[in-house]
């Protein structure tokens, strides 16, 4: 009976942070996405709080500009009773390396419960992580990671296709510089989905198929059959620098149509991180329909997910307490 | 039965694709070969063939110019749709590339469709764009190249420049890979001789003229090499000038990589001696280096690490060459002399004429992807037939050209057009005014 009830909460999510999606185990993201379930359905209550996080400090520390993530960790704090501080840095004020974790070591002696990180360089978040007692939370860091991200989109998926396992994904556009796709990418892999990246040469990290993935550089090939399309926000400025000969030609070429769209399986489904970037990456009529669906849906399910990693991170805080 | 039959009869065909060196005919009808071979001729014609008789002279498939420059649009008093087509048929010339370096650039589809129609109104020699592979030609910023490939360019380049930045490079390569069109780029690093004029060494030093060292040319193609097995892209190498570049070439090849390359009659034929006097007409770029360098081209072209010969036609007129030597613009006609210029070479012993041809034809043509360079039923009945012996002499004042800096004026010659067809219509018959 003993050792039937230490499995069972060796098999509870019992990670320190939640840097990435690279360390997770398929059954503890199995675990937040089904916490994250039950989340969504409080959030439509008009009693939304819960006294989970009550006396518990949580600081989002911003050093790049976020709204709607930020606003997203803010929510799902305050609903779970935490106090909730932001705290916006300005990184052109400070000095790299040393006083990231002077800021670090300063926001410890605080004493906060968790922190909520975001960081333009990657690997920043865990340096800081590296340097506090708390829980830490990347809310996206450089190109490398964004777990919380990831987590909405296979929610997403899985309350619209009941499943992730063996579905088709194709994640399109700026794979290069985009943190969501390595977090999309290796969280659809630990699901047992299959991913396909649709982009041109130029935007497609290297040696990417170690992942496991399929490129594909036509987007109508790329498209064939999937039960899922991801598209991704296009950075304007992808256009210096090579990467991408212009705007047009880049609509023409991986701008989501409902041409392009025919060639994915009848009901598949659309995404995107937003805001969106009309007649870039997607076609604004096309957008336009899609931003009343799935898109929206995202959002709402953003603030459950953080709220479901927020409580399984300060699970064993709360019940040492 | 179709009125429009033409037999070539009492010719050496010369077919590169199926190594057919031999004596025949040939059928044209409805502007496509229908027949060839040796037996080719006599009761077997369709009545009312008109029969053209070769009396003994080659028939090859029509040249193919990978890389030539007319004054259209920008600078049309130096060469036009019109007089360069005229020029490209009278040297048996039948398809050709058009650089992408005109006023103003083809780096958008839109120029690419004016070439397109332009050429189709000179009603001549077929013409190909190339597009630019940088926006403006200024190598910062890709060109739209998805957008070029579909509006039909058969392959990028910036033409006379050479791409300085490797970032750029190495990105344009990835992207043109994945659309199948060659990247063409002329390798010299700039930075070596911003302000060279012919090749470094003692008659530059002793002429007060400042060099343009083999390094340079070197430097760059080493560099293309390796971003061409980094991207997977295929990769045209332009104008080779030097030994250390038909060297790199062939490693590049051994070692698998898609690596093709040409070189212009010029390099072929003359060295570094012509600038002797401050001649501008040997003003070319690469510069015509030293003999050495010249017989390794010969050896290149022959043994088949350079694949293509290509005229690199580039008209100045007066205003562009009557200069001192230094402000005097780069740049040779050769679009019309190419087949005669080149044949030396057959004469000589160091190539057979049948190899000779194929770099002219089949090397090109598969390189840019056309459909040229064969004498094979169903293919397009562009020809030329050419007498390899006959002998005479250049004279500018007798090309068609508007601008007339041909380095090899007044040299003789053995070997010349008879006669060329396109789609089986003849476009130029020999003694034809100019």
């Amino acid at each position: 009976m003993m050792a039937v009830m230490r499995a069972a909460a060796d098999l509870r999510f019992s990670e320190r942070h939640l840097l990435g999606i690279e360390t997770l185990k398929p059954w503890a993201i199995q675990e937040l996405l089904d916490l994250a379930d039950g989340y969504v359905e409080l959030n439509r209550q008009p009693e939304k709080k819960r006294p989970l996080l009550r006396g518990l400090t949580q600081i989002n520390l911003f050093f790049e500009p976020s709204t709607r993530t930020q606003t997203s960790f803010e929510l799902a704090g305050k609903r779970l009773s935490a106090d909730v501080v932001n705290m916006a840095v300005r990184t052109s004020a400070m000095q790299k390396g040393e006083t990231l974790i002077d800021t670090a070591v300063t926001l410890n002696a605080m004493h906060p419960d968790v922190l909520v990180v975001r960081h333009e360089h990657s690997g920043a978040v865990a340096l800081l992580a590296r340097h506090v007692e708390c829980a830490v939370i990347n809310a996206g860091d450089g190109r490398h990671e964004h777990p919380t991200q990831a987590l909405v989109d296979a929610l997403t998926i899985r309350r619209r296709t009941g499943r992730l396992e063996g579905l088709v994904v194709a994640i399109c556009g700026d794979v290069m510089h985009s943190r969501v796709a390595r977090s999309n990418i290796l969280l659809l892999a630990a699901m047992g989905a299959r991913v396909r990246l649709v982009a041109p040469p130029t935007l497609v990290p290297t040696d990417v198929a170690l992942y496991g993935v399929e490129v594909a550089h036509d987007m109508a090939d790329g498209l064939d059959g999937v039960d899922i399309v991801m598209v991704l926000r296009l950075q304007l400025e992808r256009m210096e620098g090579s990467f991408l000969p212009s705007v047009r030609e880049y609509f023409h070429r991986y701008g989501l149509t409902r041409e392009k769209l025919a060639r994915a399986k009848p009901d598949a489904l659309v995404m995107h991180p937003g805001p969106m970037n009309r007649g870039v990456e997607i076609d604004g009529t096309l957008a336009d329909d899609i931003e009343r669906s799935a898109i929206l849906d995202q959002v709402e399910l953003g603030v459950a997910v953080r709220m479901a990693v927020l409580e399984a991170l300060t699970r064993e805080l709360r019940e040492a307490a | 039965m179709s009125g429009s039959a033409t037999a070539i009869l009492n010719a050496r065909l010369l077919d590169p694709a199926r190594r057919l060196d031999e004596p025949g005919g040939l059928l044209i009808r409805d502007g496509v070969i229908a027949d060839v071979g040796p037996s080719v001729g006599g009761a077997a014609l369709p009545e009312g063939t008109q029969i053209i008789d070769a009396a003994g002279a080659c028939l090859a498939p029509g040249l193919v110019d990978m890389r030539v420059h007319f004054g259209e649009p920008g600078e049309e008093e130096k060469e036009t749709f019109d007089s360069g087509s005229a020029a490209a048929l009278a040297g048996g010339v039948t398809s050709l590339a058009l650089l992408p370096d005109t006023d103003p650039v083809v780096d958008d589809p839109a120029m690419v469709e004016y070439v397109e129609r332009r050429a189709r109104r000179a009603r001549g020699v077929k013409v190909y764009a190339l597009g630019a592979f940088t926006r403006g030609l200024e190598g910062r910023q890709i060109a739209e190249l998805g957008l070029l490939a579909e509006a039909g360019t058969v392959g990028f380049t910036d033409g006379p420049k050479p791409v300085m930045d490797s970032q750029v490079m190495r990105r344009g390569l990835a992207y043109a890979a994945m659309l199948g069109q060659p990247v063409i780029q002329r390798p010299e690093d700039l930075s070596l001789a911003p302000d060279g004029v012919m090749n470094e060494g003692a008659i530059a030093t002793r002429l007060g003229l400042a060099g343009i060292p083999n390094a340079a040319e070197i430097i760059m193609l080493e560099r293309d090499l390796r971003l061409v097995a980094l991207t997977g892209a295929r990769y045209h190498a332009a104008q080779i000038s030097t030994e250390e570049g038909v060297e790199a070439i062939r490693r590049a090849k051994a070692a698998g990589l898609p690596v093709t390359a040409d070189v212009s009659p010029q390099h072929l034929l003359l060295n570094e001696l012509e600038v002797e006097g401050y001649r501008t007409f040997a003003k070319i770029r690469p510069p015509l280096r030293r003999e050495r360098d010249r017989q390794a081209l010969v050896d290149g072209l022959a043994d088949g690490t350079l694949d293509a010969v290509a005229s690199d036609h580039r008209p100045q007129d007066q205003d562009e060459k009557r200069l001192p030597f230094a402000q005097a613009a780069f740049g040779a006609i050769g679009v019309e002399t190419m087949l005669p210029v080149c044949l030396a070479l057959v004469h000589e012993g160091t190539l057979s004429l049948l190899e000779l041809i194929e770099r002219l034809t089949l090397r090109p043509a598969h390189i840019l992807g056309l459909n040229a360079g064969r004498l094979a039923p169903g293919a397009a009945a562009d020809l030329v037939l050419f007498d390899p012996d006959r002998p005479w002499k250049i004279k500018d004042s007798a090309l068609r050209s508007l601008a007339k800096n041909t380095p090899f004026e007044g040299r003789l010659v053995q070997g010349g057009v008879r006669m060329t067809m396109v789609d089986g219509r003849v476009v130029f018959r020999e003694g034809d005014p100019a």
